[in-house]
């Protein structure tokens, strides 16, 4: 029971920092994959995603993610979805969560983290940043003007 | 029934003229449209593009970047949408579905109604894939923040533990104590108000 209550105060403060699972693959199709740290994995339904990593999927893939504060992410073909950052305080609800669609489709149902405080969510496109007030949008970043 | 349908037809009809020029489809911009909630609520957005700052608060609202370098307001059309969304709004992850068990008060045990509740949980969680369960306990308002904080963790970890025991795996429970911050029915301090001795089950 001591050991149980220990890991618990460990995990608290850990959740806030990098390299922690904050999001998990729920729905995947087509080739998606996942760039951690200069290694490509490839998607799963299950998997887990950290801060850091850049979602991405080929020409037929979709993909649909679901943060710990309960905001749903999912990008069409063509997409390149990095999760900056993310730290969720599950007592007090305050919380960042940054993520930048460098390109394609995305849909966001907003979650708890900008419920509890507006602008504490924030999505960039490569010229512009999306202040969350709440709560279902869509971003579309097409390919550059050649 | 008819007049509805005429109603929808005006409106869709005035929508297409409010998008005469098609928002989203050019290939080589980047754009946001606000959608209405499934509440039936519309939230808000605050776009900023080279300093200048636009909020969009309306359904289907959008903010498009134009070549020339500012941020174009407009309105677009769910057909329009769906011709360009489609694929991601069909990847959406199913929506977190919650569950409310009651407490009696100063204790971990809960209502005789909460326990039939629990039995609705399992559906639940085999129509999610890769389901995570998210138990957060709640108090009301009798007793210190830090007292009420311990009391909520320790009526998660309760129902937590009832959890495993009709067969979930205990890896995929998170606990949490909210203590007396989100009361459902708001109270001055030390009121026993018993909706708000609860323990919410999320299933996502």
């Amino acid at each position: 029971m001591r050991v149980a209550l220990l890991t618990g105060l460990l995990v608290a403060p850990v959740s806030l920092a990098a390299a922690e699972d904050v999001a998990q693959v729920k729905r995947l199709s087509g080739q998606v994959r996942v760039e951690r740290e200069r290694r490509t994995l490839p998607a799963v339904v299950g998997m887990k995603l950290q801060p850091g990593d850049v979602v991405v999927t080929g020409r037929d893939g979709a993909v649909g993610i679901t943060f710990h504060d309960d905001s749903l992410l999912s990008a069409g073909p063509d997409s390149a979805l990095a999760i900056d950052r993310f730290a969720f305080d599950t007592t007090t609800h305050d919380g960042r969560f940054e993520t930048t669609l460098q390109r394609g489709t995305l849909a966001v149902v907003s979650g708890k983290i900008a419920k509890h405080a507006p602008d504490a969510m924030r999505v960039r496109t490569p010229s512009t940043v999306l202040g969350v007030r709440g709560t279902e949008f869509l971003v579309r970043v097409g390919a550059p003007a050649q | 029934m008819m007049r509805a349908l005429g109603l929808a037809v005006v409106i869709a009809v005035l929508a297409a003229a409010c998008a005469a020029v098609p928002v989203l489809r050019a290939s080589h911009d980047e754009g946001v449209v606000l959608l209405p909630g499934r509440d039936g609520k519309v939230g808000a957005l605050v776009v900023t593009y080279a300093g200048q700052a636009q909020t969009l608060d309306a359904p289907y609202s959008t903010a498009r970047v134009q070549p020339e370098g500012h941020l174009a307001t407009g309105t677009t059309t769910p057909e329009e949408v769906r011709a360009v969304f489609g694929p991601a709004l069909d990847a959406q992850p199913l929506r977190p579905v919650t569950f409310v068990l009651y407490f009696l008060g100063n204790s971990e045990d809960f209502t005789p109604e909460s326990k039939a509740e629990m039995a609705k949980i399992l559906p639940e969680i085999a129509a999610h894939p890769a389901p995570e369960i998210v138990v957060v306990g709640h108090t009301d308002r009798v007793g210190s923040v830090p007292y009420n904080d311990a009391l909520s963790l320790r009526r998660a970890e309760r129902v937590r533990n009832e959890l495993v025991q009709i067969g979930i795996a205990r890896e995929s429970i998170l606990v949490a104590g909210r203590g007396e911050r989100e009361p459902l029915v708001p109270t001055e301090d030390e009121v026993a108000e018993p909706r708000n001795r609860r323990v919410e089950i999320t299933v996502r």
